[in-house]
């Protein structure tokens, strides 16, 4: 150990002692310099540590007063330290976090933009409403029997729609099998296979030998519903079909059946949705006409009915017991209403920006 | 059916000053669907007056047209003073020439306007002031005709100034109705009428005035020798007048609902339909030859039809005949060789009833839609037949001086209407509001049914015995007679009531599956597309399948909607590559499309039956249903190209290739909690160097890779062009349907890295299986992190470096432990792929 000045433990060396460090400390203006003014003021090396080391050096009374200062003093200097050590901390992560701020709006990705296609999205909230009232979903082949898309349904065999101009038949027609023209034989299969009561909705790909054009194509998609069970009267249809109306167009969408014709039920209607873009002010003003409902003040949504007991009985149900209601309509059709598609062809195209129109969600 | 309101108006007592438009809503609330309301002549507006030619001057232009300078006297109310005529007159010019002083004309005055929006002013043409113009029918919007302007009869009861709107039929609401099958009556004014006057309460006339008297065989001979023509009523009218033109009311009227005008006995035939719904036929008499039969065709026999053409007749065809041979394809179009004629003098009246499924299938084989067959295939009232007869004869007689013969001919009979029997409660069980007893048996006499309450039942529970009228075939089960009551009562007045279902039991695990999936591969960048499912065999040959292939099963379309796609597609890349080539055509480069849907392949060949509609089929015959049916599975496929990440101001971009499609199989698989094991595989369309079987389980579910170069080339792809294909409902089958949770350990993990040497021939995943077996059950999990080939390992050989991580459930593992776990991993990949540690 080298010789060292005899240390001056007097009050007034003690006080300057402490001053130099708390002024040291204060002007230290980063980490860096504050942990130099540390070393000198509060190292093994400082001023106030050799004077701690001197204590020993003293007589005992005075060591004890002398050992009181330099407590005292060190006390102020670990203080002034903290507070300064603080404070140049705050102050350096206020600069670190001023200096580290990014642009929030560069461009971030994790991957390509995927999406579910519309019409299928649309399927699964329409089939979503249902099954939150406790229905299931039916499926089935779409290459179909004869049978059961026509003769099970209550089509003669002289029906119109069962002509090759309407029907796309597997070669050889007498062969019997279709693509089927609508999702009905779900129906007629749910009554042969399912236990009575039955609550499903078929939804799938459907065949009509039918245009193409903005409003048709020849490959589209269905929705229909079938209730069979005790005491079902056209009430409950009506009241199912309001349901699902609002939960596709919101609360206040108004619907109307419409008497109609189907093969398959009887009674029949057609349903309908008031306009809800005009809601109707284009009847008979063709100052402003409306390209939604073509100024009819009704849109065309779907078929519906009672199930005809022809049906039920082709399906080995006892028309006695049982009565049933159906309904149908056309995915693409409510996916036009809902988000204003406007060309059908887009959505059999295969062009990603319609599939990604709709962010992959039926909304 | 087009439908004037001035000719309904006829028939039906209407509600003063009702117009078109508020009885279509009666109609569509009744169930008829009135597509629209035509306006006709709203704006065509006055003064247009009937006007009287005073006196014409023809004026040769230098143009080398000849005008007329006209002075019409259009009644006191618009003439103006004239020097030459003391009642006054109105001057026009005109360029017609069809007409002579003292003629009755149609004269549009200043301020009308006319079809088209054409408005009429007083203007200077031709050295004059034309004070208003003398109309032609196209000007005024009630026909084509612009050879000359049009000159009213003398005996049409007007005078200069009268209003000649009525005359000329200028205005009327026409209701167009696009009729249902099951109410064929309503293609008729009288069925139209009816259901007007029963919706509004009002009072309905019925044209059909006359009893179908019984049998009788005085007019011209018939014979009905099939059971498809239960009736056939032939009057006479003989001595007709050609040169009569038809009126011009009835011109209007045919004209309105759709048709042309003819010729009058044309016409008469026409009008009587449109107004009854009854088709009628007229035969020139001097043309026939022998009784008229009614029989189905025989093998050979032809007909030339009105339309000219030579029609080949199959056996089904029900026809008229005479000694001649064919004259008529019975309800649906009458024979060229007995058609009327300018020289038609005598005419022999047809009004007979076709079975409607017989009338069908000829229109359906002959695809002869007409007017006739049109209302025949849906039903016409047999009922109607003789009185329609009968209203075509008398218009003979009173337009075109006929004079109709007294001995008729009424063969067969109009056919018993069937009775049934219902609860009269049944109509408020299945509509679901209540209908009183005595409501339903006023709404169904009103339709026209006989309805007889049965005295034996008891007030509340009373059983009706119904039979429908003669025009509602339709009428037939007790459901029939609950949607006629339905429809009188107002659909619009049903409670709306959700039915409560028992517990249903949600989606099924395929369909919960299904949506995973989809919502899945959609999170990860993937795009669904819809495509058509149509394919051609070249698009096979295009992508190298073989002949034995399975996806050559093809099933064929009997009427494919393109012959260039006549088959059911066996996969669905052909539709994903036309949607590439779509995309890319219109700059949508980078590309990540599936598609999940279902394939066909040709199954056993057989029939389908067709089963008795009368009870449930038996089980052999819906399993022969199934049986014919091709196979149809589920597929799930996807094409990428381009990038999948584009390159950005963090980085460079990723091509989209064979990595995305392992991935796309993966992420399908993972959605269910699954894993693919993928081995080297050559399949069509894919590179043979760069395709996976895609197995679960051992089972193959499908394959994923680059495409081959040719199929790149064949389907003009991007270059390097990646696809996956798999069987989606097998995924499903395969995937785990449960699953345990284990002990998560708080001990510290021990990593390990090591970098084996292999042949390049052993492949990442054998030498990964190694690993895992010789590791022991403290390895928690491995990962492939590094592929190298280079200067550093031998030639033929390639570094592959892993991650171990070890983990003991219970205990802080020793660095002895993780040694030896690490080793007798290594050993075992040693003895298995001949790797050969390399150190770090």
């Amino acid at each position: 150990m080298p010789s060292e000045q005899p240390a001056d433990l007097s009050p007034a060396a003690i006080d300057r002692m402490v001053a130099e460090a708390l002024a040291a400390f204060a002007a230290a203006s980063s980490g860096a310099e504050l942990k130099a003014a540390r070393a000198a003021h509060a190292g093994e090396r400082s001023p106030l540590s050799l004077a701690n080391r001197a204590i020993g050096t003293l007589p005992g009374p005075e060591r004890k007063d002398a050992g009181q200062r330099l407590g005292a003093a060190r006390a102020a200097i670990n203080t002034a330290l903290s507070a300064r050590e603080a404070e140049i901390g705050a102050a350096e992560l206020q600069q670190r976090l001023i200096d580290e701020r990014i642009d929030v709006t560069l461009p971030v990705e994790l991957g390509p933009e995927g999406a579910r296609h519309p019409i299928t999205a649309l399927i699964d909230l329409m089939s979503d409403v249902f099954l939150d009232m406790g229905w299931e979903v039916a499926e089935g082949p779409e290459a179909e029997g004869e049978w059961l898309n026509f003769d099970a349904l209550n089509f003669t065999p002289e029906h119109p729609a069962r002509f090759t101009s309407d029907t796309l038949f597997v070669a050889p027609l007498e062969n019997h099998v279709v693509l089927r023209t609508h999702t009905s034989p779900v129906q007629a299969r749910s009554m042969l296979t399912r236990e009575l009561p039955i609550y499903v909705v078929c939804p799938g790909k459907v065949y009509r030998a039918d245009e193409f054009d903005a409003t048709h194509v020849p490959v589209f998609h269905q929705l229909e519903g079938l209730v069979v069970d005790k005491g079902i009267t056209l009430a409950h249809l009506k009241g199912t079909l309001d349901h699902l109306a609002s939960s596709m167009f919101g609360d206040g969408i108004e619907t109307r059946m419409r008497p109609h014709y189907f093969p398959f039920t009887e009674p029949s209607a057609e349903v309908d949705l008031k306009c809800f873009v005009c809601h109707g002010a284009s009847v008979g003003n063709p100052d402003a006409p409306c390209r939604t409902c073509k100024s009819q003040g009704w849109i065309e949504w779907g078929g519906c009915g009672v199930v005809n007991p022809r049906v039920l009985t082709a399906c080995g149900i006892d028309t006695d017991v049982y009565s049933g209601f159906a309904f149908g309509m056309g995915i693409e059709r409510t996916l036009m209403f809902r988000n204003n598609a406007a060309d059908m062809r887009d959505m059999v195209e295969g062009d990603v920006r319609f599939s990604r129109s709709l962010k992959g969600m039926a909304r | 059916m087009r439908a004037p309101l001035s000719w309904l108006a006829e028939h039906v007592d209407l509600p003063e000053g009702m117009t078109g438009r508020e009885l279509g809503e009666v109609l569509i609330r009744a169930g008829l669907e009135v597509e629209r309301v035509d306006e006709v002549g709203a704006e065509v507006t006055g003064p247009i007056v009937v006007g009287r030619v005073l006196a014409s001057v023809d004026e040769p232009q230098s143009n080398g047209k000849t005008i007329r300078w006209v002075q019409v006297d259009v009644g006191p109310t618009h003439n103006q003073p004239h020097p030459d005529f003391p009642q006054g007159c109105r001057s026009v010019v005109c360029g017609a020439h069809n007409f002579v002083v003292g003629d009755l004309v149609v004269v549009s005055l200043p301020g009308s306007v006319l079809a088209g929006g054409f408005a009429i002013s007083a203007r200077k043409t031709y050295g004059h002031v034309s004070d208003g113009m003398i109309c032609a029918e196209d000007e005024l919007g009630i026909g084509n005709d612009h050879t000359g302007i049009i000159v009213l009869p003398p005996d049409a009861g007007l005078s200069p100034g009268d209003d000649p709107a009525g005359y000329l039929v200028l205005r009327d609401d026409v209701l167009e109705i696009d009729v249902s099958p099951d109410i064929g009556y309503c293609l008729s004014i009288r069925g139209l009428a009816r259901e007007s006057g029963q919706n509004l309460g009002v009072r309905f006339t019925d044209v059909v005035d006359k009893a179908t008297p019984a049998t009788k065989a005085d007019g011209y001979p018939v014979q009905l020798a099939d059971p498809a023509c239960p009736l056939f009523v032939a009057l006479g009218v003989t001595g007709i007048d050609q040169s009569v033109r038809t009126p011009r009311w009835m011109a209007r009227r045919l004209v309105m609902s759709g048709m042309r005008s003819i010729s009058l006995a044309v016409d008469i035939t026409n009008y009587v339909m449109l107004e009854t719904g009854q088709p009628l036929h007229a035969y020139d008499a001097a043309l026939l030859r022998g009784p008229i039969v009614v029989r189905k065709a025989r093998a050979g026999e032809s007909l030339v039809t009105l339309d000219d053409q030579t029609r080949t007749l199959d056996p089904d065809d029900l026809l008229i005949v005479d000694d001649s041979g064919p004259i008529g394809l019975a309800g649906v179009m009458g024979g060229a060789s007995t058609e009327l004629r300018g020289t038609t003098v005598d005419v022999v009246i047809e009004a007979a009833q076709f079975e409607p499924n017989t009338i069908s299938r000829t229109l359906r084989r002959h695809n002869l839609p007409s007017e006739a067959s049109k209302r025949f295939h849906r039903g016409v009232d047999p009922n109607a037949a003789y009185s329609a007869a009968h209203l075509a004869a008398r218009l003979l007689v009173e337009l075109a001086g006929g004079t109709l013969s007294a001995d008729e001919t009424v063969a067969g009979a109009v056919p018993d209407m069937p009775l049934q029997a219902i609860d009269a409660s049944l109509p408020s069980a299945i509509l679901g509001v209540p209908v009183p007893t005595e409501r339903v048996v006023e709404i169904l006499r009103e339709s026209g049914c006989d309805v007889e309450v049965d005295p034996s039942t008891i007030p509340g529970q009373e059983r009706l015995s119904l039979v429908p009228p003669t025009w509602r075939p339709d009428l037939r089960d007790p459901y029939d007679y609950v949607e006629e009551v339905g429809r009188k009562v107002g659909f619009d007045t049903l409670p709306s009531i959700v039915p409560t279902a028992p517990v249903g039991r949600g989606l099924t695990q395929g369909q919960r599956a299904r949506r995973a999936i989809g919502s899945r591969l959609a999170a990860t960048g993937f795009v669904e597309v819809l495509t058509f499912p149509f394919v051609s065999a070249e698009d096979l040959d295009r992508m190298g399948v073989d002949a034995d292939d399975e996806r050559r099963a093809l099933v064929r379309l009997a009427n494919p909607l393109a012959e260039t796609a006549p088959f059911l597609r066996t996969s669905i890349l052909p539709g994903l590559f036309a949607a590439v080539a779509r995309n890319t055509s219109r700059g949508n480069d980078d590309l990540a499309l599936y598609e999940a849907g279902s394939v066909f392949f040709a199954g056993s060949g057989e029939s389908a039956p067709i089963p008795s509609v009368e009870h449930r089929p038996s089980a052999e015959e819906l399993a022969a249903i199934e049986s014919a049916l091709p196979r149809q599975p589920r597929h799930l496929a996807a094409v990428l190209c381009g990038l999948w990440r584009r390159p950005g101001w963090t980085g460079p971009g990723t091509p989209a290739g064979w990595q995305q499609a392992f991935a796309f199989a993966d992420e399908a698989a993972a959605a269910l909690g699954a894993a693919f094991e993928r081995t080297p595989a050559q399949r069509a369309p894919w590179h043979p160097g760069r395709c996976a079987e895609l197995r679960l389980g051992g089972e193959l579910v499908g394959y994923a890779g680059e495409l081959h170069p040719e199929v790149v080339h064949e389907f003009g792809l991007p270059e390097r062009t990646a696809a996956v294909e798999l069987d989606l409902d097998a995924l499903i089958r395969l995937a785990p349907v449960d699953g345990s949770i284990r002990p998560v350990s708080g001990h510290p993990v021990a990593k390990e890295d090591v970098a084996l040497v292999v042949p390049a021939d052993v492949s990442a995943a054998e030498v990964q299986r190694a690993l895992i077996d010789g590791a022991g059950e403290l390895l928690e999990s491995i990962s492939l992190f590094d592929v190298y080939t280079g200067g550093q390992v031998p030639a033929g050989h390639r570094s592959l470096a892993f991650a171990l991580r070890f983990r003991a459930p219970d205990r802080t593992l020793t660095d002895a432990e993780t040694a030896a776990a690490r080793t007798a991993a290594v050993a075992v990949a040693e003895q298995r792929c001949g790797a050969v540690l390399r150190a770090f």
